[in-house]
């Protein structure tokens, strides 16, 4: 479908995502490394940050990445690796409590102090991240914008950007584990949580019915279903995350009453 | 265990003693059911063996395509939840099997209903086949759906606490 594809536009854009990704597996190694004396870290999370690392790897680089410029199919694979899969595995990986004890007294003062600011507050807010998320989806399958990612490098990397950190931020209010000063109540996370599988399920829906400009009647109805079915699985890991931690914090509810 | 101090930290009041504990058994498993016949029936039975629902039709109103994914959505969201409500309920106390599988079956007659009547019929999301008569399909569906409802209750009523203390 884009003929630029393969230019030098598009080596540069690969070339960042791959910066990116090694920057991101350096720094946690890195993190690892400075925070060794400060007890044992759970290996767990070490694994699920590099296999996000590793999906979203698989999205922005290589045979599917290349695949997805002519195919809406393999574009939703890639939206569910880099918009949800990765996310969920980066989230769960807790870089923020990583970088909290790695970084010295002065550093981490600052990073908490970054986290309490006020833009971050906002941005973080579930109800603002889920818009963010699913209100990208939207404008992307909706409008110009599909097409515009396959025949500009610079609106590509923009929009594969915003799907992994509209993703991220998504997945960080709604069932995240790294400290966070303002997290919402239980009650609006699920409230956020089940918005967002509805519009999801819908847009899914409707693509097959009404598929962007450029995509095929055939390659629109398997890609939407990819993206419907899918989607269901990566949100009911969301929701086993959800309710697995309603469930830990429960311990000390159940506890015999400490009086 | 003791009541009064546990509920004050930022969650609803819960109940305690043996009526909270059944009354969670009864909405754990008809939350379950619930969520089963939204979630897992529609979509393993209907949509992936027998391909008789269709995926999209397009004479799907927007009203109707937003209520079909807010039920979808719901369907999985009461179908993990029930299950770990379910585990929380274990670890407070004995649970009565019963009263679990008969609220349940009574869950699952009960949403049946509610989508052979409301969804297929009112709203018109989808139909349960197309292309044939659906006056039996309809009938079977909400026939069934009534059956597994009268079940649970009797299940449910034969299961009930023997000590009418509440």
């Amino acid at each position: 479908m884009s003929p630029h594809h393969g230019g030098p536009d598009w080596a540069a854009v690969e070339a960042a995502a791959g910066l990116v990704l090694v920057a991101g597996a350096a720094g946690y190694a890195a993190a690892l490394w400075a925070a060794r004396h400060r007890g044992p870290w759970p290996g767990g999370r070490t694994v699920l940050w590099f296999a996000g690392l590793g999906c979203a790897g698989a999205s922005l680089l290589g045979p599917l990445a290349a695949a997805a410029h002519g195919s809406f199919v393999a574009h939703m694979v890639v939206h569910l690796l880099l918009g949800m899969a990765a996310p969920l595995l980066l989230v769960l990986g807790a870089p923020v409590t990583l970088a909290l004890r790695a970084l010295p007294v002065a550093g981490a003062r600052s990073l908490s102090r970054l986290l309490r600011s006020r833009p971050v507050r906002v941005v973080s807010h579930p109800v603002v991240a889920g818009t963010l998320n699913a209100g990208g989806l939207w404008v992307l399958y909706g409008t110009g914008l599909y097409a515009a990612m396959h025949s500009s490098a610079p609106v590509h990397a923009a929009v594969h950007a915003h799907v992994l950190l509209a993703g991220y931020l998504f997945t960080a209010a709604v069932v995240g584990v790294d400290p966070d000063p303002h997290r919402g109540s239980l009650r609006l996370r699920a409230a956020v949580l089940v918005g967002f599988l509805t519009v999801h399920a819908v847009l899914a829906k409707r693509l097959s019915g009404d598929p962007p400009a450029g995509v095929g009647t055939a390659d629109a109805q398997l890609g939407s279903r990819i993206m419907y079915y899918g989607g269901d699985a990566v949100d009911v890991a969301l929701l086993v995350v959800f309710f697995a931690q309603w469930y830990a914090a429960g311990r000390t509810r159940t506890a015999p009453a400490a009086v | 265990m003791a009541d009064a101090p546990a509920a004050r930290s930022g969650r609803a009041p819960e109940p305690a003693g043996p009526a909270g504990q059944d009354r969670r058994t009864v909405l754990a498993g008809a939350l379950l059911g619930a969520g089963i016949a939204a979630s897992v029936v529609d979509l393993a039975v209907f949509h992936l063996i027998l391909h008789w629902h269709h995926f999209y039709d397009l004479s799907t109103t927007g009203v109707a395509l937003f209520s079909d994914g807010l039920f979808h959505a719901f369907g999985w969201f009461v179908t993990v939840g029930s299950l770990f409500l379910l585990a929380d309920v274990r670890r407070r106390g004995p649970v009565s099997r019963g009263r679990w599988a008969g609220a349940l079956l009574a869950g699952l007659g009960a949403f049946q209903l509610f989508d052979g009547v409301v969804l297929h019929k009112v709203l018109r999301i989808h139909q349960v086949r197309y292309d044939v008569d659906l006056l039996l399909y309809d009938a079977t569906w909400i026939g069934t759906a009534v059956l597994a409802l009268a079940a649970g209750l009797g299940v449910l009523h034969r299961a009930r606490p023997a000590r009418a203390a509440r």
